[in-house]
């Protein structure tokens, strides 16, 4: 175990780690969107009272649940960092504020284009729309603190603060549609119970969700190997990786 | 599949523009969160890279003294 703990600290073997990682997950996670994307769009009957429109619920709904779990992430590294000090938490925490960002992102759009044909308006302030709204802005304030300190460490600092304080809007996002019974339908997928949605549209679904976790890992990593390679750029193994690159 | 033509596929009995306008943003969003990082590497090995060479450069003239 402790071993293993050691290496996570190892920047060097992180980078490599990942670059294996990557060659495999990326193609396979790419290969799983185009998969369930054409299973959604083409086969699958429409809803009985949504139409086709419904069909916005395989990118919707995974962008949300990885927007929701990669914000965990993004606190409990930055929790890491806070009591361990472990430089590699703060990178992690780093990588993961625009990648939430962009799965929020998608998660809002493919909302509101959503609610247009099946709520007729582009956007409401219920619960669960607004919250989400509120996630956005605690992963681009994540962003946007690194920036604005000089020192690293006191913005890898901050921003762990700053997202452990967010923390308290993911029960709110998570419970909006039963506290606030608004336009956003309650969950249709359930971990105990039945779940309201018809077999033949749950399987995409899973897959897609599936997809959307693979492909959030491929984006931490890439972004996490940008991280180490900057601040890094003084040591020998990324010298070495320079000069490599530098004879191509 | 469930349409029977591709301009069914297209237009998805009016829906079709808003399934498909929120594809094709879904493909540019997670294109670009793709993207973007691994550019930064590469713009990052090749500034570092560059580095080194004008530093090799400059390399014979100081050496000079140390003989």
């Amino acid at each position: 175990m402790w071993p293993f703990f050691h290496k996570l600290g190892s920047p060097p073997w992180l980078y490599g780690i990942s670059g294996t990682i990557l060659r495999w997950l990326l193609p396979i996670t790419l290969f799983a969107l185009v998969v369930g994307a054409v299973w959604g769009l083409l086969y699958t009957s429409p809803d009985f009272r949504q139409g086709n429109s419904y069909r916005i619920i395989y990118v919707h709904v995974p962008a949300a649940v990885v927007a929701l779990a990669g914000y965990y992430l993004m606190a409990i590294a930055g929790a890491v960092n806070l009591i361990w000090r472990m430089k590699m938490a703060d990178v992690a925490m780093k990588a993961a504020a625009p990648v939430g960002a962009a799965f929020t992102f998608i998660a809002l759009f493919s909302g509101s284009i959503w609610g247009k044909p099946t709520w007729g308006t582009w956007w409401v302030w219920d619960a669960r729309i607004t919250s989400m709204l509120i996630l956005l802005f605690l992963y681009l304030g994540v962003v946007a603190l690194y920036e604005a300190f000089d020192n690293k460490e006191a913005a890898g600092k901050a921003c762990a603060v700053l997202s452990l304080v967010g923390m308290v809007n993911i029960p709110i996002i998570y419970k909006s549609v039963d506290w606030w019974y608004s336009l956003h339908q309650p969950a249709s997928i359930k971990f105990t119970g039945e779940s309201s949605i018809d077999s033949s549209m749950l399987y995409p679904l899973l897959l897609m969700i599936g997809a959307f976790y693979a492909l959030f890992t491929c984006c931490l990593l890439l972004n996490m190997r940008a991280e180490l390679l900057q601040r890094e750029a003084r040591t020998q193994w990324v010298k070495k990786l320079a000069s490599a690159q530098g004879n191509l | 599949m469930y349409f029977d033509s591709l301009n069914a596929v297209i237009t998805m009995a009016g829906h079709g523009v808003y399934v498909w306008s929120v594809y094709l943003l879904t493909v540019l969003v997670i294109a670009g969160a793709l993207i973007v990082p691994a550019r930064r590497s590469k713009r990052i090995l090749r500034q570092l890279a560059a580095d080194q060479k004008r530093t090799q450069n400059l390399q014979p003239g100081t050496t000079g003294k140390s003989r």
